[in-house]
């Protein structure tokens, strides 16, 4: 279980680390994670996007009876994110108490250590957002 | 050819605690510690920070100042006392997290509290070597204090990441030395969650006989002298001692010339990104022209000394980044004491 995970999370690491998106040569309309195919009007040529790293936030949820992996960081705020480019994602907030996000704030994604199966294994990275 | 700086960043995590906290669980004095090491608070890292994600923090902070393309950068070195894996490097993670290519020498540094300034040396060294346009020296450290240990007032986070080449530097590295001697003052075995140190040997001779033979090796190289410098920065395991090493060597502990880079009473000890942090606060002030004098230590024992001259280049990227300063300042949010424990994993759990 441990070694598919580390697999899976190792191709994902241009979008988990540096948030590479791409951005459909027709309509200009950017995916993340990376589309094969532009919905909508089947196009499959696309050019590669990196992320700005900024967004805001347009709903969230707080969690308090977390999966394990995350069980210590609750209770924590996990909230869709609309960034610069109007990309939709779902993220944690972190650095910032729960009773301090709001809909609409502004957000930096910051790289940070998302989970671990245990003290022995492989540690898991990624984007997280933090208050601008 | 001119060799140095052409990109700086630091990242500090917003988490503090204060001295009187921590010294109220174990029943020490507060103001007698405060008096004694000038310390006031220190920085701890949030439960997801780690080497890795403070190194990249001031990696892409030293990128967008540089404005240089990651692909180019030949090399990615990462000193700390505090890497995540035993055995799996930091640098890969940093890597490829900031976008360089495959074809990156990655090493990881250990030298105590020189780590930082050991990147830098060797990344300078490639660059000046005409092997690589650009090499990155970064410092970084979770520190490690025990419970209860001395310790844990001053074991602190941050890191600040360096980009060396020869186009557009902002600070020029005209002269470098190295002072070394097997002085075991502070250690941490293997499988040991937190250094063991020896006391007052830590200070005189280790840390005051290894920093002063690198600084004087290295005025003597350079023909200078204290007052020819506009910032000088050393190494501050805490607040005192770096101002009795400035003191003892002619610098001007109450004016700006010391204190620009003097951050540890309110940021802790970072280890190995305590001197590269300073640096960091001081290039984000200086002016063309101005002289630096760094000198970095390192338990076990060693120190690295370097002189830069800021060059007109500075101004054009200083506002690219955030500063070090109000990062330090700014947005800080203070923990109790049972918070810092579970933040720092010092809780025991039989799970």
């Amino acid at each position: 279980m441990a070694q598919t995970l580390t697999a899976r999370v190792w191709r994902e690491q241009p979008q988990r680390y540096r948030m590479i998106a791409n951005r459909c040569t027709r309509t200009g309309k950017v995916f993340f994670p990376p589309r094969i195919v532009a919905p909508g009007n089947l196009n499959a040529e696309f050019e590669e996007v990196q992320l700005s790293g900024k967004g805001k936030v347009v709903t969230f949820t707080i969690i308090r009876v977390a999966p394990t992996p995350y069980a210590d960081l609750a209770p924590y705020a996990l909230a869709v994110i609309e960034t610069e480019e109007g990309v939709r994602l779902t993220a944690q907030v972190s650095d910032l108490p729960i009773e301090q996000v709001k809909i609409g704030m502004s957000v930096d994604f910051e790289f940070r250590r998302l989970f671990e199966d245990n003290e022995a294994s492989v540690i898991y990275y990624g984007y997280k957002a933090v208050p601008a | 050819m001119a060799v140095g700086i052409v990109g700086w960043g630091c990242k500090l995590p917003r988490n503090r605690i204060k001295l009187e906290e921590i010294a109220a669980v174990w029943g020490a004095d507060a103001p007698s510690y405060k008096k004694g090491l000038l310390l006031y608070e220190k920085s701890v890292p949030s439960p997801d920070e780690d080497v890795i994600t403070l190194a990249v923090g001031a990696a892409r902070n030293a990128l967008k100042r540089s404005g240089i393309d990651p692909r180019k950068i030949g090399a990615v070195y990462i000193g700390s006392e505090s890497h995540p894996y035993a055995v799996k490097p930091s640098g890969t993670t940093v890597s490829e997290a900031i976008g360089c290519s495959h074809d990156v020498h990655c090493a990881d540094f250990e030298f105590a509290c020189k780590a930082g300034s050991e990147s830098m040396y060797v990344a300078h060294s490639h660059v000046k070597a005409g092997e690589m346009p650009y090499a990155l020296g970064i410092g970084a450290d979770t520190s490690q204090g025990a419970p209860g240990d001395a310790l844990e007032y001053s074991a602190s986070a941050g890191a600040a990441a360096f980009i060396m080449g020869t186009e557009k530097v902002v600070a020029t590295i005209d002269f470098t030395h190295s002072w070394m001697s097997d002085t075991p003052d502070f250690w941490r075995r293997e499988h040991e969650h937190y250094p063991q140190h020896a006391g007052r040997f830590t200070g005189e001779p280790a840390y005051f006989r290894t920093t002063l033979g690198c600084a004087n090796a290295l005025l003597e190289k350079s023909g200078m002298q204290a007052s020819d410098f506009d910032y000088c920065v050393f190494h501050q395991p805490n607040g005192k001692f770096p101002q009795r090493v400035a003191k003892m060597m002619g610098f001007d502990i109450n004016a700006d010339q010391f204190k620009v880079g003097w951050l540890t009473p309110w940021l802790g000890n970072t280890y190995s990104g305590a001197s590269p942090i300073g640096l960091s606060a001081v290039l984000d002030v200086a002016k063309p022209g101005d002289k630096i004098f760094m000198v970095s230590y390192g338990s076990g024992a060693g120190s690295d000394g370097f002189i830069f001259t800021v060059t007109d280049e500075i101004d054009a990227i200083r506002n690219k980044a955030p500063f070090t300063r109000p990062q330090l300042d700014e947005n800080k949010r203070y923990l109790s004491y049972g918070e810092y424990t579970k933040f720092r994993r010092k809780i025991l759990r039989n799970s």
